[in-house]
């Protein structure tokens, strides 16, 4: 009798689960394509780009009721954007500059299919000059702007110039050479403080100094001249503006061919690591109104002043004292652009589309609102744990967006089953949540990202969830420099508080006594209903959930407060791994006659790994350093690996003679690969 | 185990032993009353060898044969018999009462593992053949009591006899825990699984010592029979686990699969997992190009219940994957051919895992499920000399006579002979399907090409054609060799039908003896 109870509760709890998996999301966070039957824009548009963005162009296509041409290379044959699109052409093998910017096949492709238009996407050809022109000398209308604004926008010091005479405000620093220590006093008041003296000649990092006042630009003037001298044999320096607790704030511009433009608000990118964004928001928390007005028409002056056309992006670094100064253009669909979309309600794929047509701009400036709050989180198939993220590959053997959860948008190009390779960005998914304030889309995002299941390849969800649960993030003081200054020693993943470990610890106990009453066929001792009441640490902790152990999530309620958790494995052993706040934990739940009897078990001594040196990542071998024989001072390079465009130089973990060499120069070798041993 | 889960002292740091319960020491007897005697004898054995030879044990990593057992069955369910044997020789001071131990060197009886019944050890093992339970083995002993002489020898002879006799009546499973050498060997090796403990097991015929003395090979315990050695090289263990708890626990999981006996149908659990779910991993799963690989065990992850299957010999003959699984809560035997090792050809010792595993399927009961990627036999005279013919006519043999429900999914390559033997129409599959990327053909478009056409120019265009002839599941598929050819995403739901509609299968093959596989 007990035995059919438990099977009732158990066939609860499957249907539950049934119940969320055919919901249809009710409320997705959507942009307006507002679709005009007399407005003609073309019929065929190829799209040359792969991933999450050709997916979102051809999005738009549909709507428009235009048909689309993908492009891919053969390893792509089965891609999402393959399989999306009306029609396919491949343009080589899997490296980029074979496929994805192997500019015949891509004419040829354009020729074969009758496309009348190129969309480019972003990255690949977007900003590529000589694409544009064989574009026009072919007829095939380019959407995005014309050769002369990217070519003006894509040199970096004819687009400072071209600013500073649009009046954009720029870095403000000396152009020539400081002649002596009273010269760059005069100079450094000029410019007001803090300024930064820099070797002319200078580079990462060497002959720099920062200067608050004129001691200070005294002493960093002699320390910075004699470090030059010594660094490059050159002591030039210059003086320009610092601009200190640097954000990355960035205006979207939408202007057509017949000279209008719009600034379509900002968006905030200072959570970056190497210089590559990781979370963006739209709004700022920091722009007041009128900072917000004067950025944006800086950037419509900057616009205008190039005859822009199509949507671009302004991008600013602005101080704590909201001084703000012109970085570069970039002249393409941006990859943060979905926020944007979310707060004013434009599809910017559509709107390039009909600029490129010709058609004039249907909004004007007071049509733009900030409706609500939007942020975005760029999942990456990378390991959070190295350096902030270091590429890693595999197939994606489990994948499931939290596309049912209300007000949450995903962009992406791959699905279960896909591969992530090391020819191109790692980049999963860009995962949006819109909310009426900004504490509800971080209450979203954490939601989301709790929700969002991905299995075969590590990911950055760990860092992307503390980072939009971390106090300073939500307080809104950030910087650029914010995942350096809060994670000094990289990122360790979430670490628990004593509660958190209570949750953590209890509802592992809950999940091993959940499956061993499935396994189990009859037992007298069948009473176990929940919430259960697990005792940690001499604390109680309610858990209750009507789990399915097939399922990937686990929705639980711990002490009340419902929880999203994932079980990654379950073993005999009574090992668990769970994805706890975004981070995985190991969790190891033992009988009581087990975890006593586990006392007289040796401890396995784990493989001396000084000696070796595996690979940390998939990618290619740049060089190899040593050979056999050769004495490696600790510390000294042994080889580059180059992954995902970054080169990696790995180094000996100690002083030894190199016993044996196993990869050489050219070859690609996997995460985990034996490289080079030493004695 | 609930009891104490339910108070919460399931985390990682826990516990007070029940064991010193148990092991109240009962001393101070001065006249013996029978119930006394009892009582005391009951309880020395249950302390086996005296605390010292305990605390000897737990400092080689090692539980005792009572902790063991305790871990291995349910709580309280473990009845004993034969506690009050004791040795009977009185050579070489054997017959002191110090060395002298109620319950003798083997801990016997039956318990239940999640709430079904086992045998424990091999004395009992007519009574377990009797009821229809299973029978496992803990081994750890250092070989026949040499003292005992001939009839140490003889009692091995009784273990062996009843082992073969059991076998295919009860599943008998080893777990090796400490050394076993010598005659003791044969135990473990005619039961269908051995399972090794890392580090602190060895099988071996004769020691390092002897082997030194008559090879004159230097060779430690862990070379010659270590957990290592027979995982992956020689392939008498199936599998090696951590330790001893983790040894047991795995055990345990790996007993949810089994039926009790060849009179059971295998085990039926509540399935979480729904049967009808697609797995859109699948129709991206097989590269494009024919000669890249891919990993056999993401598709049988993908379609089994809650992703779990429980792999038999993992490091041995890597080019064949075998193993248990469950498909809408029923247990099933998985043989798929591994295109990421030696392109999932079959070779000797595939061949030979292939069979073993099938044999055992279809004694059992349990249907058996063949994904097949196959490019062939390995062709060469290693494999020739090694009779690649005796063995490789094991696989097709046990194929053949194996009267289970019998589901064959094809995912690419089906070439020649290879073809024939995983678990064809032609010897009696139930339900062949083909995914859209399947080849089923007497050989590869090139080597094909370069027979029909040698000597001739223009091979590139005969290939292409050959291609498009015979790269295909269509030959097949109109012949009907292959029942249908299905899109791969609903592979896990297609099965979990064609199993509910095979449960009912019953073949019989034709009266005799025994068969007389190529042994």
């Amino acid at each position: 009798m007990i035995t059919s109870t438990l099977r009732r509760v158990l066939l609860v709890a499957k249907h539950a689960s049934f119940q969320s998996r055919c919901c249809v999301a009710s409320s997705r966070v959507q942009y307006s394509t507002v679709y005009d039957s007399n407005e003609k824009t073309f019929d065929k548009i190829l799209i040359a780009n792969r991933g999450e963005i050709a997916c979102r162009v051809m999005k738009t296509c549909k709507k428009m009721g235009i048909k689309t041409v993908a492009v891919h290379s053969d390893v792509d044959a089965s891609a999402v954007h393959v399989k999306m699109a009306d029609e396919a052409v491949c343009v080589g093998p899997a490296p980029t500059n074979k496929s994805y910017l192997n500019m015949d096949a891509i004419m040829d492709a354009i020729r074969k299919t009758g496309s009348q238009a190129v969309h480019p996407g972003y990255g690949f050809l977007s900003e590529n000059k000589e694409f544009a022109k064989r574009l026009a000398a072919e007829d095939v209308v380019f959407i995005g702007p014309d050769t002369h604004a990217i070519h003006a926008m894509g040199d970096k010091i004819e687009s400072k110039l071209l600013a500073k005479a649009a009046n954009v405000n720029v870095i403000p620093g000396f152009d020539g050479v400081v002649e002596n220590v009273e010269d760059a006093v005069k100079i450094a008041g000029d410019i007001g403080y803090p300024v930064m003296i820099k070797a002319s000649a200078g580079g990462g990092g060497k002959g720099m100094r920062i200067a608050w006042n004129d001691d200070e630009t005294r002493e960093g003037f002699r320390l910075s001249s004699q470090e030059a001298a010594s660094s490059f044999g050159d002591d030039r320096l210059l003086i320009e503006k610092f601009v200190d607790n640097p954000r990355h704030i960035e205006i979207q511009v939408l202007a057509d061919k017949h000279g209008n433009a719009l600034w379509l608000n900002e968006r905030e990118c200072s959570i970056q690591r190497r210089n590559q964004k990781v979370v963006e928001e739209a709004p700022s928390t920091f722009l007041d109104p009128e900072t917000r007005r004067a950025m944006g028409e800086q950037a419509v002056q900057l616009a205008k002043a190039v005859h822009y056309s199509s949507a671009g992006t302004v991008e600013f670094l602005v101080d704590s004292n909201k001084n703000f100064y012109f970085l570069e253009m970039n002249t393409r669909l941006q990859v943060e652009h979905p926020i944007t979309e979310c707060i004013t309600g434009l599809d910017l794929v559509q709107q390039m589309i009909r600029v490129a047509k010709g058609f004039p701009l249907l909004h004007k400036q007071e049509d733009i609102p900030i409706n609500g709050w939007a942020i975005e989180s760029r999942v990456y198939a990378e390991d959070p744990y190295k350096s902030f993220g270091l590429p890693s590959i595999g197939r994606l053997s489990q994948y499931q967006e939290p596309i049912n959860l209300p007000k949450v948008r995903v962009d992406s190009g791959i699905q279960e089953g896909s591969d992530i390779s090391i020819y191109y960005d790692p980049m999963i998914s860009k995962l949006v949540t819109y909310g009426a304030t900004r504490a509800e889309a971080l209450q979203r995002m954490e939601a989301a990202l709790d929700n969002y299941v991905i299995r075969g390849v590590t990911h950055n969800i760990p860092l992307l969830r503390e980072i939009i649960t971390h106090p300073r993030f939500i307080s809104g003081d950030i910087t650029t420099n914010f995942l350096p200054e809060e994670y000094p020693e990289g990122f360790k993943g979430h670490q628990l508080t004593s509660e958190g470990r209570r949750e953590l610890v209890a509802t592992a106990a809950a999940l091993y006594v959940s499956n061993w009453c499935w396994n189990i066929e009859c037992s007298n001792e069948m009473t176990l209903w929940p919430p259960w009441q697990v005792e940690v640490d001499g604390v109680t902790v309610e858990v209750s959930g009507e789990w399915n152990l097939a399922s990937a999530l686990l929705p639980v309620t711990i002490n009340r407060t419902p929880r999203v958790l994932q079980c990654l494995s379950r073993d005999a052993g009574g090992d668990i791994t769970l994805q706890y706040l975004g981070t995985q934990f190991k969790v190891r739940v033992l009988s009581q006659l087990v975890s006593t009897l586990s006392a007289h078990m040796p401890e396995k001594v784990p493989e001396d790994t000084s000696s070796i040196l595996r690979s940390p990542m998939p990618g290619s071998v740049v060089a190899v350093s040593v050979k056999p024989g050769d004495v490696v001072a600790e510390g000294q390079e042994i080889c580059v690996i180059e992954a995902m465009k970054m080169q990696n130089s790995l180094i000996a973990a100690k002083a030894a003679k190199v016993k044996s060499v196993h990869c050489k120069a050219g070859e690609t070798v996997g995460e985990g690969d034996l490289l080079v041993q030493l004695e | 185990m609930i009891h104490l889960v339910k108070h919460g002292a399931a985390s990682a740091a826990v516990a007070q032993s029940e064991l010193q319960q148990q092991s109240r020491r009962w001393y101070s007897v001065s006249h013996l009353s029978v119930q006394e005697r009892i009582d005391r004898k009951r309880n020395a054995a249950l302390i086996g060898g005296g605390q010292k030879r305990i605390d000897a044990q737990h400092k080689r990593g090692k539980l005792t044969a009572r902790e063991r057992v305790e871990l291995l069955l349910d709580k309280d369910s473990f009845v004993e018999c034969d506690m009050f044997v004791e040795h009977r020789c009185s050579d070489f001071g054997m017959e002191e009462d110090h060395n002298k131990f109620a319950g003798d060197s083997v801990v016997t009886g039956q318990g239940r593992i999640n709430g079904r019944l086992v045998y424990v050890f091999s004395q009992i093992m007519d009574q377990a053949m009797m009821v229809g339970a299973p029978v496992i083995g803990l081994n750890d002993s250092g070989g026949a009591r040499i003292q005992e002489g001939v009839e140490s020898l003889a009692g091995y002879a009784d273990i062996f006899l009843r082992n073969v006799m059991a076998s295919g009546v009860v599943p008998q499973i080893s777990l090796i825990m400490g050394p076993c050498a010598g005659g003791a060997v044969y135990s473990p090796a005619l039961t269908d699984f051995t399972f090794m403990v890392k580090d602190t097991s060895y099988l071996f015929i004769t020691g390092p010592d002897v082997v030194k003395s008559v090879t004159n090979e230097d060779v430690t315990q862990e070379e010659l029979g270590g957990a290592k050695t027979h995982t992956a090289v020689s392939g008498v263990a199936h599998r090696a686990f951590e330790n001893d708890i983790d040894a047991l626990l795995n055990l345990r999981n790996f007993f949810n699969f089994l039926p009790l006996s060849n009179q059971d149908p295998a085990p039926v659990t509540e399935c979480h997992d729904p049967s009808d779910r697609l797995v859109p991993g699948l129709d991206t799963i097989v590269p494009f190009e024919t000669t890249k690989a891919y990993d056999m065990l993401d598709i049988i992850q993908g379609i089994t219940d809650e992703r779990e299957f429980f792999e038999i010999m993992p490091n041995y003959a890597k080019n064949i994957v075998v193993g248990f699984a469950r498909m809408n809560g029923r247990t099933v035997g998985i043989v798929g051919n591994q295109p990421k090792v030696a392109s999932g050809c079959l070779d000797i010792n595939s061949s030979v895992k292939g069979a073993r595993f099938v044999r055992f399927c279809d004694a059992f009961n349990i249907p058996i499920l063949t994904f097949v990627d196959v490019p062939g036999f390995l062709p060469g005279t290693s494999q020739e000399y090694g009779g690649i013919i005796r063995h490789g006519a094991k696989l097709l043999f046990a194929f053949a006579e194996a009267t289970v429900p019998k589901i064959t999914i094809i995912t690419r390559k089906a070439y020649g002979g290879a073809y024939d033997v995983m678990s064809s129409k032609h010897l009696r599959g139930d339900v062949n399907y083909a995914w859209p990327s399947a080849e089923v053909a007497v050989m590869g478009a090139k080597g094909a090409v370069q027979i029909i056409f040698r000597g001739k120019s223009n091979q590139a265009e005969q290939e292409a054609e050959y291609v498009e002839k015979f790269a295909n599941p269509f030959p097949a598929a109109v012949r009907g060799f292959v029942d249908d050819i299905i899109v791969p995403s609903t592979t896990r739901k297609r099965i979990c039908r064609d199993l509910e509609v095979l449960a009912s299968k019953k073949q019989t093959n034709p009266w005799k003896k025994h068969a007389n596989i190529p042994l």
